[in-house]
C-alpha cells in the first residue's frame, strides 16, 4: 500500500518552532533525520514545505477563467509542513511509523493506486 | 421442520455470521463484497425461516447461499474470475476461527466508534441492517451509510484483517471491549419497550465477549468485561418497578437478583485474577461484585469499593470514575467529603447529567435545598432517557419531565 504522510501543525507552531534555542532547535532537528533514517527504505519521497505566508493559491474562476489568489486553499490554524511517500504493507505499519514522528500530527492519505492499464 | 421464533433465528445469525464472514473473505480477499454478500444473504435467511422453519444445518444452509450470491456477482465482474474455482468447491469441512481476525478489523481504531459498533453488530453478531438502527435508535439510512464508509475505509486504507502483534494486543483489545462494553450499555440502558423485530443487545454484547474470551483464553480483561456484564445484567428485574421507573441500587429488591449468574461472574473474576494482570474492566466488575454480593446497600463494603476505585484510578484515570468514587466515599467519609471531591470534577463533568444528579443529591443530603434543586434541574435538562427523566423529576418532587422540556 502507497500512502502520503502529511505532516500537519497549527501556524503558531511555527514561530514557536522558530523562537527555540540553537541547541533545542538542532535537537528537534536531529530526531526529525533520526526518523527518516529509521523508515529510510519505506520512504519513497517527500520534502518540506515553506511556510504557508508563501502559498498562492489558483482557483478556477467563472467563464473558465482561473483566479490566482495569495495564501494557502485550506484556511485556518492548521497548516502542512510537509509530506512524505510512505510505501507500508497496510495501515497498521503506517500507523506505527507515524507514531514514531517527533514533530506534531500526521495525516495519512492512501493513494489512489491504479489498475489494469499497461504502462507505456 | 417448522417456523422459527425470531429470537431462534438471531440466535443462529450470530453464531454463523462471524463464520461466513471470515471465510469469504478469505475466498474473494475484498472485505467490502464480501460482508454485502453476507448481508444479503442473512436477508435471505430472515425471509424464508421464519415461515419454512431453520434448516438443520443452518450453517451450510448460509454457506450455500451465501456461495451462489457471490458467483452470481463475480460472472458479473471480469477481475475476479480466479475466485470462482475457490467457490464453486464446497468446502467440506469448517475451517478454522478466523472470527478474531475479524473482530479486531471491525474494531480498528482507524474507523470511528460509531462506525465500529455496527461493523461489529453486522459482521461479526450477524444483525441486519434494519436490527442495528433498531437497536441504535438510527434511520436505516444512516447505519447503512455509516456500514458502506467504514468498509470502504477498510478495503482502501488498507486496514488490516489480522489479529495485531504482541505489542499492540493489549491497546487494540481495549478498543474492543470498550466497543463491546457500548453495544451493552446502548442494551442496557434503554428503557424496556422490546418490540418484536428488535434484537436485544444485551445478549448481543454478551455472545461477543464470550466469543472473545473463547478466542483469547490468556487474556484476563475480556473475562473482567464478561464479569461485568453479567454482574450488570443480574441485577435487571430490579432495575425498573411495575410502573417502569428506575429504581436506585439503594432501593433495589435484592431478592430479584440473579444469584446464579453472580457467582458466574464472581467465577469469571477469579480466572482472570489468576492471571495476574490487573485491568479496568477487571476492577470494575470486582467493585460491581462487592455491591451484587451485598446483603443490603448499608452492609456493603464500602472501604473494599473506595480501594478498588483507587486501584482503578491508578490504571485508567477518568473523571467518571472519580465521580463513581465519590459515591463510595460518601458511604465511608460522610457527604462533605464526598461534596468537596465532586466539586472539583465540575469543569470535566459539567455537561454529564449524573454529575449534577449527584451533586444534587449530597446538597439534599447536606441541607442546602435551594442548590440541590438547581442541580437536579440541571440533570433534568441534560438526559434523553425517559426512565432517568423521569426518577429526577420525582426527585424534584413531581416537575413531570414533559413540562421541563418545554420551557
Amino acid at each position: 500500500m502507497k500512502y502520503v504522510f502529511l505532516f500537519c501543525g497549527r501556524s503558531d507552531d511555527q514561530a514557536r518552532f522558530e523562537a527555540l534555542p540553537p541547541e533545542q532547535l538542532q535537537e528537534a532537528y536531529r530526531r526529525v533525520g533520526q526518523w527518516f533514517q529509521q523508515y529510510g527504505s519505506k520512504i519513497t519521497g517527500g520534502e518540506q514545505l515553506q511556510p504557508p505566508s508563501t502559498a498562492t493559491t489558483v482557483l478556477p474562476g467563472e467563464n473558465g477563467k482561473p483566479i490566482v489568489k495569495d495564501g494557502p486553499f485550506i484556511e485556518g490554524k492548521e497548516v502542512i509542513g510537509g509530506y512524505a511517500e510512505v510505501e507500508a504493507v497496510d495501515l497498521d505499519e503506517a500507523l506505527e511509523m507515524a507514531k514514531g514522528w517527533p514533530a506534531g500530527p500526521v495525516e495519512i492519505r492512501p493513494i489512489v493506486e491504479r489498475m489494469g492499464a499497461p504502462q507505456g | 421442520m417448522h417456523a422459527a421464533s425470531y429470537e431462534a433465528v438471531a440466535e443462529v445469525f450470530r453464531a454463523e455470521a462471524g463464520h461466513l464472514t471470515t471465510s469469504l473473505v478469505r475466498i474473494l480477499g475484498d472485505f467490502d463484497l464480501a460482508e454485502e454478500i453476507v448481508q444479503d444473504t442473512l436477508l435471505i435467511a430472515l425471509e424464508r425461516w421464519p415461515v419454512e422453519g431453520i434448516p438443520r444445518r443452518p450453517g451450510a444452509w448460509l454457506h450455500t447461499v451465501a456461495r451462489r450470491l457471490a458467483i452470481n456477482r463475480l460472472h458479473r465482474d471480469a477481475r475476479y474470475r480466479d475466485k470462482l474455482a475457490l467457490l464453486a468447491a464446497p468446502s467440506g469441512r469448517r475451517e478454522p476461527d478466523d472470527r478474531l481476525r475479524l473482530i479486531f478489523t471491525c474494531c480498528h481504531p482507524a474507523l470511528g466508534r460509531e462506525a465500529q459498533v455496527a461493523l461489529t453488530l453486522r459482521a461479526v453478531g450477524g444483525l441486519t441492517t434494519t436490527e442495528i438502527a433498531h437497536a441504535l435508535v438510527m434511520s436505516e439510512a444512516a447505519v447503512a451509510q455509516r456500514i458502506v464508509r467504514a468498509r470502504r475505509k477498510i478495503v482502501q486504507a488498507g486496514i488490516p484483517y489480522q489479529v495485531p502483534s504482541d505489542d499492540v494486543i493489549p491497546e487494540r483489545l481495549n478498543e474492543v471491549l470498550t466497543v463491546l462494553y457500548l453495544v451493552f450499555n446502548e442494551g442496557h440502558l434503554a428503557s424496556g419497550g422490546a418490540t418484536p423485530m428488535r434484537r436485544d443487545l444485551v445478549d448481543d454484547a454478551i455472545w461477543l465477549t464470550q466469543l472473545v474470551c473463547r478466542l483469547l483464553p490468556r487474556e484476563p480483561e475480556p473475562m473482567g468485561l464478561l464479569a461485568l456484564m453479567k454482574l450488570h445484567s443480574a441485577r435487571a428485574a430490579s432495575r425498573f418497578d411495575s410502573a417502569g421507573n428506575l429504581v436506585l441500587l439503594r432501593d433495589q429488591d435484592r431478592s430479584l437478583w440473579d444469584r446464579r449468574m453472580i457467582a458466574e461472574a464472581i467465577g469469571l473474576i477469579e480466572g482472570a485474577a489468576a492471571l495476574r494482570r490487573p485491568g479496568p474492566f477487571q476492577l470494575e466488575a470486582a467493585i460491581a461484585a462487592c455491591h451484587a454480593e451485598a446483603v443490603s446497600f448499608d452492609s456493603t463494603d464500602w472501604p473494599q469499593i473506595l480501594a478498588l476505585y483507587d486501584m482503578l484510578l491508578g490504571l485508567a484515570p477518568s473523571a467518571v470514575a472519580r465521580l463513581n468514587r465519590a459515591i463510595a466515599l460518601r458511604m465511608v467519609r460522610g457527604p462533605e467529603a464526598a461534596l468537596a471531591e465532586v466539586d472539583r470534577l465540575a469543569r470535566e463533568l459539567d455537561g454529564y447529567y449524573l454529575f449534577h444528579a449527584t451533586r444534587g443529591e449530597l446538597l439534599s443530603e447536606l441541607g442546602s435545598r435551594e442548590q440541590a434543586r438547581a442541580a437536579q434541574l440541571r440533570a433534568l435538562e441534560l438526559t434523553d432517557n425517559v426512565a432517568e427523566r423521569s426518577l429526577l423529576a420525582r426527585r424534584l418532587g413531581g416537575v413531570p419531565s414533559d413540562e421541563r422540556a418545554l420551557q
